[in-house]
């Protein structure tokens, strides 16, 4: 039996284990301002940030820049995060495709030197499954070219 | 408008559920009270009745649903937005799984045929057994059940009209009988033929899963707690071939068509069917240490019902839109979240309480087991299996842990790792070095009796080998200027030890003339899994990186890693000992085998119609002659990329894919491979100019010519050939009567490159209309402006654009097929057991125990 409760215990202790590896790597959602902070703190690890593009009156997001000829490594926007804190972000791939369309963007990464160098883009398009015009002057495209 | 395909489809999803429940409780009150394989008559008649009724219907629902779907039936819902007219029919199968319903449908149907197979061959257990499938068929046919009781939705049927869908459009006050002409078509991520067997695949292994836990719950409440593993074992052993074949698959897909950059990204929804397939492995290891060596049996009724309950958990994590922004591709939220909380929670607490009200009945070994056991090491290496999907479990749950406590409404700013592979890799690589050693360990010690001297005898030429193996590898990648990290170092030790080790145990056992085991193959494919993920992703190697020169770099900081390269279309970048051209876009015709240069293309009204510009052909072979017409696919562009090695200069080609796609918002795109046997090289593109936004042309400059002259534009010059007549002009009719004249121009271009083009005068009642032609890969467009017969002048004007360009990422992934091959070994090893588990049970028992008459055979199913 003694051998059973041995075997026990070090299962347990390489859960626990787990447990605290799992805590210590998990990130966090933050805020522009609390990013900052952490930055200036000296704290190099990476964050979440959830925000908005903001946009003109025509609903088309402002401030995006990416040309593929000048760089094809960068791109650079502005998020407007839950606090409505503005922050330029940037990117060194090519801007996501569906980032014009988004609802929400998550950012991952990190502050650096007043510019928020993200690592991962993650958008929520809510366009993307429910076609809210069909049936009006312009269904969906291919509707109505005949 | 067709009501009636849709209210059978919708008949028949209530039928199947009501039947479901039928049998359910049949099967419960023929098998309550009475000792197994002797059920109550007229209760087991009721019940099987109940389940083939039900069976029959649930293949009414899938023809009902696949028939909308095939005939284009665009007034429901879901044919609408997972279906389009121009859909190639292998994808309409696609379409089928696309939605929840219908994946949720997929897996009702393969309970149906598993479940008809255990009422085949496991007779003796299948009142119990089939009260379990049946009450998860009652669960399941509720998702999709689509009725609203006392005010709340249960379930969501495919069956629903677009009307009854989108109720606020407009279009239904006027038109109440409005039928949109086309849907929205099937995702084009989707369109590829891995997503017609992956997702059958994957769910036939979820289906598996419940045989053993329903075995295992049949022998809990029939107290029969030691001889359903017998039963179940084969089972066991196929589930974990199909789950384990089903998610290399997936990751195949990915690594295929998806534009992640590799084959495995530990995003939640692959986690989610990962953790079931660990824990199932683990399962069987358990069940056969039950079955051969008469141990373990707490641990095998632990892992079974864990397993499955983990299936649920994996449906909950990937269908409340739980996941929501933390995956890339999690189902939609269909407002079910209840409902499989329901289910999830019913099987889980009905088998603890089941599992705890027996578990002091369970017979344990007396064998004291120390380290010369095999048995250990097997436990041993099941605990590792398990530990290792607990750790992936306890992470990929955080959204879990964050909407719990947004429930109790505590916010939580608990996030996933924000390099997940990274955060995987290092725990889990020490995962796979454990299993690699206990596989091999486990493995030799289990063939032979076991002393000191016989453990060192086996083990020492194996351990010698592959520490000489590594140390050379190390030289090698030494040699080639790479580097190596001790956690490689030691995964690579590992993993050679257990492919050896399991090699000679194969070999060894082929000697001594003993059937092939499928354990040891199992085996040594997980090894070379291991082995060719050591060296696909240790060893991945981005070479678009950081080979654009440092003018364009000043914007930013060094330190960043420049993984993508611009290549102007026709301008040659050197990479990583490759010469690199993009040469221009093509598409895929009908009839015409690969690609044609959309530059032999003029594209009409009509997107899917194009007409040929010059012939095209391959080899001597013509398809289409100049002015015919071809049926084109305009989704998908795809761009040619030419390789040329500088050592061996030896060239490939690739056609990395994007397609334009509204709702995606741009462009999707899609890798292409090259194969060799050491490496693939993989290329994606990651950006090209906006497909939406026309570019802007520079104002066309006239220049006065004569037949003859020669015009020279910035880097190129044209030929100004000859006036003719043209005989057909793109995109209009000529008439009788109309005047139609063309320009013959020849241009060079880049490398001595000729390119035809031939603008278009017309002239018609005194109309005059003009048709300018253009050479993408120079961005000229050129048209014919004037004429002036008396002095036989020509004015042609010139714009141009910026040229045409890609974005592109290409990465070298040494080794991969050792991971497709491992894959296959391992599948191999499991359908291998699956047979042996079969006959090595019908050789010694040739006078069958009473009523036991029914071996497993699950590939009656399979």
């Amino acid at each position: 039996m003694k051998k059973t409760h041995i075997f026990i215990l070090l299962i347990i202790a390489a859960a626990v284990g787990v447990i605290i590896s799992t805590m210590s790597g998990a990130s966090s959602y933050v805020t522009f301002a609390e990013a900052r902070l952490q930055a200036a703190a000296g704290n190099g690890n990476k964050v979440h940030v959830v925000g908005t593009l903001p946009r003109n009156a025509e609903k088309q997001p402002i401030g995006l820049e990416y040309d593929a000829r000048r760089d094809p490594n960068f791109f650079a926007f502005t998020l407007v995060d839950t606090l409505n804190v503005a922050q330029r972000v940037v990117y060194h791939n090519p801007a996501p495709p569906d980032l014009d369309k988004s609802e929400q963007v998550v950012i991952v990464g990190a502050m650096k030197d007043n510019i928020f160098v993200a690592d991962q883009i993650l958008t929520k398009c809510p366009s993307k499954y429910v076609e809210k015009d069909l049936g009006k002057e312009a269904p969906p495209a291919t509707a109505m070219r005949n | 408008m067709n009501l009636l395909i849709g209210n059978i489809g919708q008949a028949s999803v209530i039928v199947a559920f009501v039947a479901a429940a039928v049998a359910a409780y049949g099967y419960f009150q023929a098998a309550r009270g009475r000792a197994l394989g002797e059920a109550e008559g007229s209760w087991l008649r009721l019940a099987r009745g109940a389940f083939f009724v039900h069976g029959l219907a649930v293949f009414a629902v899938v023809g009902a649903l696949f028939n909308i779907i095939a005939s284009h039936r665009y007034e429901y819902y879901y044919a609408w937005s997972h279906s389009s007219n121009h859909l190639p029919a292998q994808y309409m199968i696609s379409c089928f799984w696309e939605g929840q319903e219908g994946s949720f449908l997929l897996w009702i149907f393969w309970h149906v045929l598993i479940g008809l197979g255990i009422m085949k061959f496991n007779r003796t257990w299948e009142a119990p057994v089939l009260a379990v499938f049946a009450a998860v068929q009652a669960f399941l046919v509720s998702m999709i059940l689509g009725v609203v009781v006392g005010g709340t939705k249960v379930g969501s049927s495919p069956f629903i009209l677009l009307r009854d869908f989108l109720t606020d459009l407009p279009v239904w006050k006027t038109q109440p009988d409005f039928v949109p002409k086309d849907g929205t078509g099937l995702n084009a991520l989707l369109q590829n033929y891995w997503m017609v067997i992956h997702p059958p695949t994957l769910f036939l292994g979820f289906a598996l899963t419940l045989v053993p836990f329903a075995f295992a719950i049949a022998g809990l409440w029939k107290k029969e707690l030691t001889s359903w593993v017998k039963p179940a074992l084969p089972w066991t052993s196929l589930g974990g071939a199909v789950l384990g074949v089903g998610i290399m698959m997936g990751a195949y897909w990915a690594y295929e068509t998806l534009n992640f950059g590799g084959y495995w990204n530990w995003d939640p929804v692959e986690n989610a069917v990962f953790i079931p397939w660990l824990v199932l492995i683990a399962s069987l290891h358990g069940m056969m240490l039950w079955q051969k060596r008469r141990i373990g049996l707490r641990t095998s009724f632990a892992l079974v019902i864990a397993t499955f309950v983990l299936v649920l958990y994996a449906t909950f994590l990937t269908r409340s839109g739980v996941l929501g922004s933390a995956s890339v591709h999690s189902f939609t939220d269909l407002g079910l979240s209840g409902q499989l909380l329901i289910y999830l929670g019913f099987f889980t607490v009905l088998a603890v309480v089941l599992l705890v009200r027996r578990w002091k009945e369970i017979p344990i070994s007396d064998k004291e087991l120390d380290a010369y056991s095999p048995e250990l090491w097997v436990f041993v290496g099941a605990t590792v299996l398990c530990l290792a999907a607990f750790q992936v479990v306890f992470t990929t749950s955080i959204p879990v842990y964050k909407a719990f406590l947004g429930f109790f409404g505590i916010k939580a700013n608990l996030a996933l790792p924000a390099d997940q592979v990274t955060f995987y890799t290092r725990i889990q690589l020490w995962s796979g070095v454990l299993i690699a050693l206990l596989s091999g360990i486990g493995q030799v010690m289990w063939w032979q009796r076991n002393n000191k001297e016989s453990v060192i005898n086996a083990f020492a030429p194996t351990v010698m080998l592959s520490l000489l193996g590594t140390a050379l590898v190390v030289l090698l990648l030494r040699y080639f200027g790479h580097t190596i990290t001790l956690p490689y170092a030691v995964l690579l030790a590992a993993g050679l030890f257990g492919l050896l080790a399991n090699f000679g145990m194969l070999f060894g056992l082929w000697r001594r003339g003993v059937t092939l085991s499928g354990g040891a193959v199992a085996h040594v494919g997980v090894a070379l899994m291991l082995l060719g993920m050591l060296g696909s992703s240790g060893y991945s190697d981005t070479i678009s990186r950081n080979v654009t020169g440092q003018l364009i770099s000043q914007q930013m900081s060094t330190e960043e890693n420049r993984d993508n390269v611009l290549l102007l279309r026709n301008e040659t970048v050197p990479m990583h000992g490759y010469e690199v051209t993009y040469t221009g876009q093509y598409l895929e015709a009908e009839g015409v085998p690969g690609y044609v240069n959309t530059q032999l293309l003029y594209r009409t009204d009509d997107e899917y119609k194009a007409i040929a510009r010059g012939d095209i052909k391959r080899d001597d072979k013509v398809y289409y002659k100049t002015g015919d017409t071809l049926s084109i696919r305009p989704e998908n562009t795809y761009y040619r990329v030419n390789y040329e090695d500088k050592k061996s200069g030896k060239a490939f080609t690739l056609y990395p894919r994007a397609q334009v796609n509204e709702e995606m918002g741009g462009i999707l795109s899609s890798p292409a491979l090259q194969r060799f046997v050491s490496h693939d090289i993989y290329s994606h593109i990651t950006s090209v100019p906006d497909p939406r936004k026309e570019q802007p042309w520079s104002p066309s400059i006239p220049h006065e010519l004569s037949v003859g002259d020669t015009l020279f534009l910035n880097d190129y010059f044209a030929v100004f050939r000859a006036i003719e007549q043209a005989h057909e002009v793109p995109g209009v009719k000529l008439m009788p009567g109309d005047i139609a004249l063309q320009a013959d121009m020849i241009i060079s271009g880049e490398k001595g490159r000729q390119y035809h083009a031939h603008p278009i005068f017309l002239l018609r009642d005194r109309q005059v209309g003009r048709v300018p032609d253009e050479v993408e890969d120079l961005g000229l467009r050129l048209t014919l402006d004037q004429i002036d017969p008396v002095k036989g002048k020509f004015t042609v004007g010139v714009s141009t654009t910026a040229k045409d360009y890609i974005v592109l990422q290409a990465t070298e992934k040494p080794f991969i097929n050792l991971l497709w091959g491992g894959t296959l070994l391992m599948g191999l090893g499991l359908g291998l057991s699956v047979r042996q588990r079969r006959t090595a049970k019908a050789k010694p028992e040739t006078a069958p125990t009473k009523g036991r008459a029914g071996a497993a055979r699950p590939q009656a199913v399979a």
